[in-house]
């Protein structure tokens, strides 16, 4: 027996609602937050990843306070990110009862962000998320740069480069999205996964694309994640967590039942 | 009803385990505190923790913090330390060039390494972050209906050696085998954290309220 591999709901929430967008659009609603968190802790999920997606200050309050509903009745650990820009928005979310928080753009434009979360706060609870994207053209070397604003924005960082610097300022964890399998039920960026979980000491989160269980599989496999984190297909009732982890251990993977 | 305390000193995320603590018995009064009086009229205590040893040492001792912890031990009263806080209770750890702990109890707290493989030889993740298998040695009051074998959620990249075996409560395997739960009288405490454990993790909690502190 050995560590497991984590499966992570991950809730886009946005004024209050779960929502689920496919590339970052047609936005579907999915939900009350804290429900949703309850129903996947009761199946076993490993962890709760919140995305605040909301830029507005009221959305900021009200995400603070789902937090706090959530950490009173589910006991697994809990990820909150989405524009967390200071040390005062990390104090906010870890007395709200978030148990990690996950820094994006902010690690982008301030890198020296990441330094001083993770010496104030421990290492074990800032997760940088990188937003990559296939930059290489075909039968070149496979190359991904990072990507702000929901994908939009090329940074002219390197990828596999950027997370070794991240882990260096002290990121516990890696959370890394593919923009170009995000919301496209095709499977994770199994590349640029592996890539970085080779390159980095610590855990690596492969996001972005899940439509089937194979591609959870293939996610810790051949990316060689840490944890797999996926919406669509739990939010929607495609399949269960139960169900999802059955799968990975016939295959398997070690899993917590 | 009785009365928790949670000692405060600044470190980490203490609304889990209040609220855990709160969920597993409501009506339970939980004291996150570091006022002295309300740590000694208290009739539990826990030390949580997480972050770097250096900076949680330093609290501890600026807040005096290291004198409750050895007062609380020695009343008598049942004592969890979670995490750091079961760290702290040791002689020394490695961690941020070395730094001398509360020396409670015979142990040292290690560094897994940057080399650390698994059985098969693939390379493994520091931090230790996740959920894996514990495995009792016995019978502790605070096992009470958690399986052997549980898994729990640990997130640490040092850990723990104890220097009495007998005190050893629990063992985990990660590329090297090491001391996850310790037990010795009054006292009781864990690497991982059972706040953020589930089923398991809030029974051991349960079990902790439930305790008079003998075996």
């Amino acid at each position: 027996m050995a560590l497991a591999k984590r499966i992570i709901p991950c809730l886009d929430v946005e004024h209050g609602r779960v929502v689920k967008g496919v590339q970052f659009l047609d936005i579907r609603d999915a939900g009350d937050p804290v429900e949703i968190a309850r129903k996947y802790d009761e199946q076993g999920a490993d962890e709760i990843t919140f995305l605040d997606i909301t830029a507005s200050h009221e959305g900021r309050d009200t995400m603070v306070h789902t937090v706090e509903k959530m950490a009173s009745q589910v006991f697994i650990p809990l990820t909150v990110g989405g524009g967390i820009r200071t040390c005062d928005d990390i104090r906010r979310m870890l007395n709200a009862g978030a148990d990690k928080v996950s820094i994006n753009t902010a690690a982008v434009f301030n890198p020296e962000f990441v330094r001083e979360a993770a010496q104030r706060f421990g290492s074990q609870c800032i997760v940088v998320a990188i937003d990559a994207k296939k930059v290489s053209l075909q039968g070149e070397v496979d190359r991904w740069e990072i990507f702000t604003h929901g994908g939009r924005k090329p940074t002219g960082l390197d990828a596999v480069e950027w997370s070794r610097k991240m882990v260096e300022f002290g990121a516990g964890e890696i959370l890394l999205t593919s923009m170009d399998r995000d919301g496209t039920k095709n499977g994770f960026d199994l590349g640029v996964t592996r890539a970085i979980s080779e390159a980095v000491h610590v855990p690596v989160i492969a996001s972005g694309g899940v439509g089937n269980l194979d591609h959870l599989v293939a996610g810790c496999v051949e990316g060689k994640a840490d944890a797999v984190l996926a919406a669509s297909i739990f939010h929607f009732n495609e399949y269960s967590i139960p169900q999802a982890k059955a799968y990975m251990r016939e295959r398997g993977i070690e899993v917590r039942l | 009803m009785s009365s928790i305390a949670v000692i405060d000193y600044g470190m980490g995320n203490l609304h889990s385990v209040a609220k855990a603590l709160e969920f597993v018995q409501p009506g339970v009064e939980v004291r996150v505190t570091a006022d002295p009086e309300l740590i000694r009229s208290a009739d539990r205590v826990l030390l949580p923790g997480v972050g770097a040893i250096r900076d949680c040492m330093a609290e501890i001792r600026r807040l005096g913090v290291d004198s409750e912890v050895a007062e609380a031990i020695a009343s008598g009263k049942p004592f969890l330390g979670i995490c750091v806080g079961y760290q702290a209770l040791m002689q020394h750890s490695e961690e941020n060039g070395g730094v001398d702990c509360l020396g409670q109890f015979d142990g040292q707290v290690r560094f897994f390494g940057d080399s650390l493989k698994d059985s098969a030889g693939e390379k493994l993740k520091v931090p230790h972050m996740g959920w894996n298998c514990v495995e009792q040695t016995g019978d502790h009051p605070l096992w009470a209906e958690i399986d052997n074998g549980s898994r729990f959620y640990f997130v640490h990249s040092y850990h723990v050696q104890l220097g009495q075996r007998d005190q050893v409560a629990a063992t985990c395997e990660y590329g090297t085998a090491f001391d996850v739960a310790l037990q010795h009288k009054n006292v009781f405490a864990t690497q991982f954290h059972p706040e953020k454990s589930q089923k398991a993790g809030l029974q051991l909690l349960k079990n902790f309220l439930n305790w008079d502190g003998s075996l």
